[in-house]
């Protein structure tokens, strides 16, 4: 029986090159191997948390070409010429931290900070895609990134502050999805 | 630590905080600017929101293997055979390790080790997910595939579960886990449960749930010469050392553990468990260091659980209210190897003084796991069933359930007469009634509908024992005029890197911003773990005494008084002194090395709370939402309003969790849990959160608990808020659910 190319998962792929929080990086890796483990254990970038490992947590998550996915539900091989944007690319290059960082350590929206690059990275996405408008629309679209400190209140007034500072963008802005969170809560 | 310019500036957080803490008669206390009772920001925010916080297993030596543990499918049986040549011909794989390769070891001393069974040690299996086999490779991915190639021949027979096994009384002969009296009785609680004007009698469950922490356990193990070195996700790094000297016969102080910050614990890291064993094993085998990281669903048995509660709760009271009687009979699953006792009735011994009580603590022995403590163990289960049990006596008595409450208010301790070392529950259920607006609740159920909902408010007390342990600190003025806070502790979440400052920088008139702390690693001061609402009362009393002996050392140089702060770098070049050092510690009565309650001292200890909940019930959807919590504590000195608060949101969100969401299901037939992933285990999310959480503390200072007034917080906030919840849910429907959690069928229709 012959092998075709890539069918053994430890087979080396060719190098991925991708742009990581503005640099290039050019990374060859078995093609099993997803952009989270990639990133935390070939490359040192530990920033982004490995909770659960199938999408479910939220502590992973990275911008995509800007918009959040869950790094743990992307193989590596996937962002080949593409953007990645981890919770190690937000602050400035000084360490000026992002609005978004700075208002998670303002509104106390942390405490063990395992989920908090992901709910850092998250908030600035959910702020970008318009789905910032209310406390309510918040807790929605804040709630594929599990606390277990439960630091949700905070999170929500975090996310709206930041979101006041930053402004609202327009619609049409890129990831934008129209609302469907309820307009009021049981 | 390096902070941002940008954040440099905020040395405090304004939300809210005016109302945070109440002074005698309601009014909002003043806070102070600096030192222990001011909003100080959370001094490790800045490495936390932006990736720097490193955490077990994210700085890994060269050479590092992947370990993966191989887990039996089964509950109860025996290892026949292990085959491991296809995982050894997998690329990358360097070694599989099974029980013949491992060495012998000395009986685990329970605690600090979390199992008086070792996994590996023989061939024996008793119970699903334990580690049978270690599958060394060069990465994780080749670790994961040969951990799928180990071929298990297992002779399984049908398991034991805890609704098919036995109900047994527990060893309490060198038991660990022995907190108190199994059986405390006074009076005749049965003849005057027959006198009394009203009586409820029934059982509430609370089910087998699991911590659920976000950071998966993980270790990192790495041998230099005789030393062992491990980066290790524990609540405990002494205690870590101590159960690996006493497997490993080493001496204590050749076995070093680091933990700068734990991701989340909840009481899953306190004690030793498995894979903290077999990594340092693995890596000795291996020549190499070696890194385990559990995998979420090996987290589900990995570590503990809080085990299923089955409370039997019967209450007697005059026609006044007064109660007469109280029976409380609690058991708990265990495994076959300990006999860990969830204390159900711990809170129901200190809350209510009735003259006649009867209370029994028993285990039923399965095939599963050994529990361990989870947030808040013991009060957390056994208040639901207490607190509930109070809703109803108060509908049984045609009174107010805050009233109830009142005139049950318990003076000194009814366990043993002792009077508390601080108590303010009374002002507690003030302030919350009043911020609640709890006098404007109608008394009678289903009386209050908004649309298709009905609406209900509920209340409950909550009580939480204070542990603590003996702790040492030291605080440190160095050449360049900087001050180091030194405590072997932990930092998972409640602040410590924040508070400790704060201390240290009161008692030296200096502002906390800048202090540099150091901690978790046993190089340093010894003290307890992380766990138990323990380490500001205990590590903060050290801590506050080291600075007072470094104050005092900085006055010796300088005549007897404390220059300013700008003149100490001088103060230590005129004098030809290098770093200036103060030492400190924290000691219990009659040294022991750890206390309940006040233990030996003359005073009784706990912390206590009134929780209030407004919960709106679509019957049509059988939907429940959790709509408004107000809750107020009395739990001595808070030491940072802003983390406190946090704190105690947490905690009660975590019971909001327990009310309405979270139960570790098993499989009798297989002693399996059902879902072993977040996706299937439901865990509050923030839609299921509302906003609206309001917490306060009723100003206070604990003189007798510790040396800065404080007692503890943590645990204080789970207690009474999943009783608060079904009361409400009782109060909106008339639908009384004492089985958690509450679901759609009990609500529908």
């Amino acid at each position: 029986m012959t092998t075709r190319p890539h069918d053994h998962p430890g087979e080396a792929m060719p190098a991925t090159r991708f742009v990581l929080n503005g640099t290039d990086r050019a990374v060859t890796h078995e093609a099993r191997v997803t952009l989270l483990d990639l990133l935390r254990e070939r490359l040192g970038a530990t920033g982004t948390k490995k909770g659960c490992a199938e999408g479910a947590c939220g502590a992973c998550t990275v911008l995509l070409d800007g918009e959040r996915v869950n790094a743990c539900m992307v193989l590596a091989a996937a962002v080949h010429g593409r953007e990645v944007t981890t919770v190690e690319g937000l602050a400035a290059a000084d360490g000026t931290l992002h609005a978004v960082q700075r208002a998670f350590v303002e509104q106390d929206a942390l405490q063990c900070g395992y989920c908090t690059p992901g709910q850092v990275v998250s908030a600035v996405a959910c702020i970008r895609e318009g789905h910032a408008g209310s406390e309510v629309e918040i807790a929605e679209w804040m709630s594929g990134n599990l606390c277990r400190c439960a630091a949700y209140p905070q999170i929500v007034a975090a996310v709206q502050q930041a979101a006041a500072e930053l402004g609202t963008p327009q619609g049409g802005a890129s990831g934008a999805v129209q609302s469907t969170a309820p307009a009021a809560r049981a | 630590m390096t902070v941002s310019p940008r954040t440099r500036d905020i040395h405090h957080v304004d939300i809210g905080t005016a109302r945070l803490i109440v002074a005698p008669g309601g009014a909002a206390a003043a806070l102070p600017e600096t030192g222990i009772g001011s909003t100080e920001r959370r001094l490790d925010g800045d490495d936390k929101v932006t990736g720097r916080a490193a955490y077990a297993g994210e700085e890994m030596p060269p050479g590092t293997l992947h370990g993966v543990l191989v887990t039996s499918p089964v509950a109860k049986g025996r290892i026949v055979a292990i085959g491991t040549d296809a995982a050894l011909a997998a690329d990358g794989v360097v070694r599989v390790i099974v029980p013949d390769d491992m060495p012998a070891l000395a009986a685990p001393s329970v605690p600090p080790v979390a199992q008086s069974f070792v996994p590996m040690s023989d061939t024996s299996i008793r119970y699903e997910g334990q580690p049978v086999a270690i599958v060394l490779a060069e990465t994780l991915e080749q670790a994961e595939h040969g951990a799928a190639l180990v071929d298990l021949r297992i002779e399984a027979e049908t398991p034991t579960v805890f609704e098919t096994a036995e109900t047994v009384t527990p060893r309490t002969e060198g038991n660990g886990y022995i907190l108190g009296a199994l059986d405390p009785a006074r009076g005749d609680a049965e003849a005057a449960m027959r006198d009394a004007a009203a009586t409820v009698d029934a059982v509430y469950v609370a089910p087998t749930r699991h911590h659920n922490m976000m950071e998966p356990s993980a270790t990192l193990a790495e041998w230099r010469g005789g030393a062992l070195h491990m980066h290790d996700s524990t609540q405990w790094t002494y205690g870590v050392r101590y159960a690996l000297s006493g497997l490993l016969s080493m001496e204590p102080g050749d076995i070093h553990v680091r933990c700068p910050f734990t991701g989340g614990g909840f009481g899953a890291k306190g004690y030793v468990w498995p894979h903290q064993i077999l990594a340092p094993l693995a890596a000795r085998l291996a020549g190499r260091p070696v890194k385990i990281a559990l995998s979420r669903a090996q987290c589900y048995t990995g570590s503990g659980y809080q085990p299923v509660v089955r409370s039997r709760v019967a209450l007697g009271a005059d026609a006044d209210g007064r109660l007469t009687a109280i029976r409380h009979d609690t058991e708990n699953v265990t495994s076959t190897a300990d006999d860990y006792v969830e204390f159900g009735n711990a809170g129901t011994r200190s809350l209510y003084p009735a003259p006649n009580l009867s209370l029994t603590t028993r285990i039923r022995r399965a095939d599963v796991g050994t529990p361990t403590a989870m947030r808040a163990p013991h009060e957390g289960p056994g208040m639901f069933a207490l607190e509930s049990a109070m809703d109803e006596l108060s509908y049984a008595l045609d009174m107010d359930p805050l009233a109830l409450r009142l005139a049950n208010y318990a003076e000194t301790d009814p366990a043993n007469g002792k009077p508390f070392s601080s108590n303010r529950l009374r002002d507690a259920y003030a302030e919350g009634a009043r911020r609640f607006g709890w006098d404007a609740r109608p008394r009678r159920v289903r009386a209050r509908r908004e649309g298709p909902r009905l609406i209900g408010s509920g209340m409950a007390s909550a009580i939480m024992s204070t542990f603590r342990f003996p702790a040492s600190a030291r605080v440190c003025l160095t050449r360049d005029g900087a001050i180091r806070v030194e405590a072997g502790a932990q930092e998972i979440g409640t602040g410590t890197r924040t508070i400790f400052p704060q201390i240290a920088a009161e008692r030296l008139g200096i502002a906390a911003d800048g202090i540099e702390m150091v901690l978790g690693r046993t190089d340093l001061p010894e003290t307890g773990g992380t766990f138990g609402s323990s380490s500001t009362i205990s590590v903060g009393s050290a801590v506050a005494d080291a600075a007072d002996a470094l104050r005092a050392r900085i006055e010796g140089l300088a005549d007897g008084t404390l220059p300013p702060r700008e003149a100490w770098p001088a103060l230590l070049r005129e004098n030809g002194t290098g770093e200036l050092v103060g030492e400190g510690g924290f000691s219990l009565p009659g040294d022991a090395p750890f206390d309940a309650h006040g233990g030996a001292g003359e005073h009784s200890m706990h912390t206590w709370g009134a929780v209030f909940v407004e919960m709106a019930v679509d019957e049509a959807l059988g939907l429940a939402r959790m709509r408004r919590c107000v809750a107020c504590y009395s739990a001595g000195r808070i030491l940072n309003p802003v983390t406190a608060r946090s704190q105690m949101i947490g905690g009660i969100i975590w019971g909001y969790g327990r009310a309405m969401l979270e139960k570790s299901a098993m499989d009798p037939r297989s002693a399996r849990y059902l879902s072993k992933n977040l996706s299937g285990v439901h865990l509050p999310v923030n839609a299921d959160i509302p906003q609206e959480i309001d917490v306060s503390f009723i100003e206070e200072h604990d003189p007798h608990a510790s040396a800065i007034g404080v007692r503890g917080i943590g645990e204080l906030g789970e207690v009474g808020v999943a009783a608060a919840i079904a009361n409400a849910v009782y109060h909106a429907t008339g639908r009384r659910v004492r089985d958690l959690p509450i679901t759609f069928g009990d609500l529908v229709g």
